[in-house]
């Protein structure tokens, strides 16, 4: 009997939520790591069992947990009291030190909000992405941003320096929220291409496993950027692909929902009758590669849904046709945000469409987003949801 | 024997109910007794000092004997007190909130 089981990360702990495939009734366990900030939790479609949860503390910093029976016990990778074969203590699962030794070259900076050069410093994890073929292997999209790589399960963290030590970053600038490298995705028909973004640099790619990278970022257009044509700067906030179509990318920009055929090589603009093109989340549906999902939000300087209305907008053309999901969802005084992290999809059929709020609900459609329902109501503030279809 | 108090969320880490005991061989020191507590307990490695820096993390301070220690150097030596286990070293949360 298939099962369904949604990951919420939250800025006081992650919750586990879990369903037949019926998704009407959920069981809510949690808070697991209560008091700290859960950036991601995701787990390996690999091994379905194991999954990973970035924890943060602006006093503690980062912590890396691991469950490898599903959510019901954790342990940090290598934490235990374990001696190396130096006799130095290990302990060094958030351990993330950017790597001078593969560029050559020293840390270096990148520029500030004031337009000044800024020294890279770690400060979180911002996602995990597992890797489709292996339990044991998982990436970490970190702030300040960089891709730092697991083999080992998550007992050590190696960067793939390549992408930090691309000659643009210099230029790579932090969004509102940090500088966060947010958008892990892996082509499963061809695992060394690998699709990253940052905010507020822009998107990038790599044909060979990590070891160079080339910004895509053609096409792309931000008003606060001088320069029409400039390779990086650019506010994405979220890449979706559909695995079966991994040439295909949909993509919400801070200001614009944009598509690209050509993995990444040039864009082009589908917000087309959107209430409006900004937006953090986006998503494909599980089955129909040319339906994608995003959820307007007003303005970057009020991240509320416009008219105080909680919509979510689906597009069954691949962009630019785009209709207002509103059954059980507010349509009045609703004034939450929906993070970039906090939306996902299951595989069942009809898939099941999931997103988590900053007034910390989170919302379930079971027939693709043409009806909706709270699972939970007043969970904090929801930073991430994830959801496995179990079989 | 040192004794170390640590805030609520490193307890949890650690997996401790209330203040930990380590063991330092020569000059205890911040860092000597930093040192012990991570071998000991590995899982606070980078909670309290950063990873890369070796630095106290910023939202951290050191006590101990009605002392702040948060701005002295991380080889300056313990009173008596701590070595002998009359007394704690704390290690504390800066506070947050009204």
């Amino acid at each position: 009997m298939a099962a369904v089981r949604v990951l919420v990360g939250t800025r006081k702990g992650a919750f586990i939520l879990t369903s037949d495939a019926g998704r009407r009734r959920w069981k809510v366990k949690g808070p697991f790591f209560g008091g700290w900030e859960i950036y991601h939790i995701k787990g390996s479609p690999a091994d379905p069992d194991r999954i990973y949860a970035s924890q943060s503390s602006s006093w503690f910093g980062q912590i890396i947990q691991r469950s490898s029976d599903g959510g019901r016990s954790w342990e940090t990778p290598g934490g235990g009291p374990t001696v190396s074969s130096d006799g130095m203590p290990q302990g060094e699962s958030n351990k993330f030190v950017y790597d001078t030794s593969q560029t050559g070259a020293p840390l270096g900076t990148h520029q500030w909000y004031d337009g000044t050069q800024h020294p890279w410093e770690f400060r979180r994890v911002w996602h995990l992405e597992p890797s489709p073929g292996d339990p044991d292997t998982v990436y970490a999209g970190v702030e300040d941003a960089a891709l730092f790589r697991s083999t080992d399960g998550g007992r050590t963290w190696h960067e793939l320096a390549g992408l930090r030590g691309h000659r643009s970053a210099s230029q790579w600038s932090p969004g509102a929220g940090g500088m966060g490298l947010h958008t892990i995705l892996i082509d499963p028909s061809r695992p060394e291409r690998i699709f990253v973004a940052i905010s507020a640099a822009g998107a990038f790619r790599t044909d060979d496993g990590g070891e160079t990278w080339r910004p895509i970022n053609r096409g792309l257009k931000s008003d606060y950027i001088p320069d029409p044509d400039a390779e990086v700067g650019h506010c994405v906030h979220r890449i979706a692909m559909h695995p079966s179509r991994p040439n295909v990318l949909f993509m919400q920009k801070h200001w614009d929902v944009m598509r690209s055929d050509d993995a990444g090589d040039s864009w082009y603009e589908v917000s087309g009758n959107l209430p409006s093109d900004f937006g953090y989340p986006i998503e494909v549906h599980a089955h129909d590669p040319e339906t994608v999902y995003v959820i307007p939000i007003k303005s970057d300087s009020e991240h509320y849904p416009p008219k105080g209305r909680l919509r979510v907008y689906r597009s069954r053309t691949g962009g630019n046709d785009w209709e207002p999901l509103t059954k059980g969802l507010p349509q009045r005084n609703c004034y939450v945000n929906v993070l970039r992290d906090a939306m996902a999809i299951d595989s069942l059929d009809p898939c099941g469409v999931y997103f988590g709020t900053t007034g910390g609900q989170v919302y379930a459609s079971a027939d693709a987003g043409d009806s909706w329902k709270p699972i939970v109501r007043d969970l904090p503030a929801v930073l991430s949801v994830e959801v496995q279809t179990l079989s | 024997m040192i004794r170390v108090v640590l805030p609520y969320h490193l307890r949890n880490l650690a997996g401790v109910e209330s203040e930990v005991t380590v063991e330092v061989d020569g000059e205890v020191t911040i860092a000597a007794v930093l040192d012990a507590l991570e071998a000991r307990y590995p899982v606070l490695k980078g909670t309290i000092r950063d990873h890369a820096t070796g630095r106290r993390r910023p939202f951290l301070r050191f006590f101990a004997c009605q002392h702040d220690f948060s701005q002295d150097s991380m080889e300056v030596l313990l009173p008596a007190e701590v070595v002998f286990g009359a007394e704690p070293f704390l290690v504390v949360g800066s506070l947050a909130g009204g």
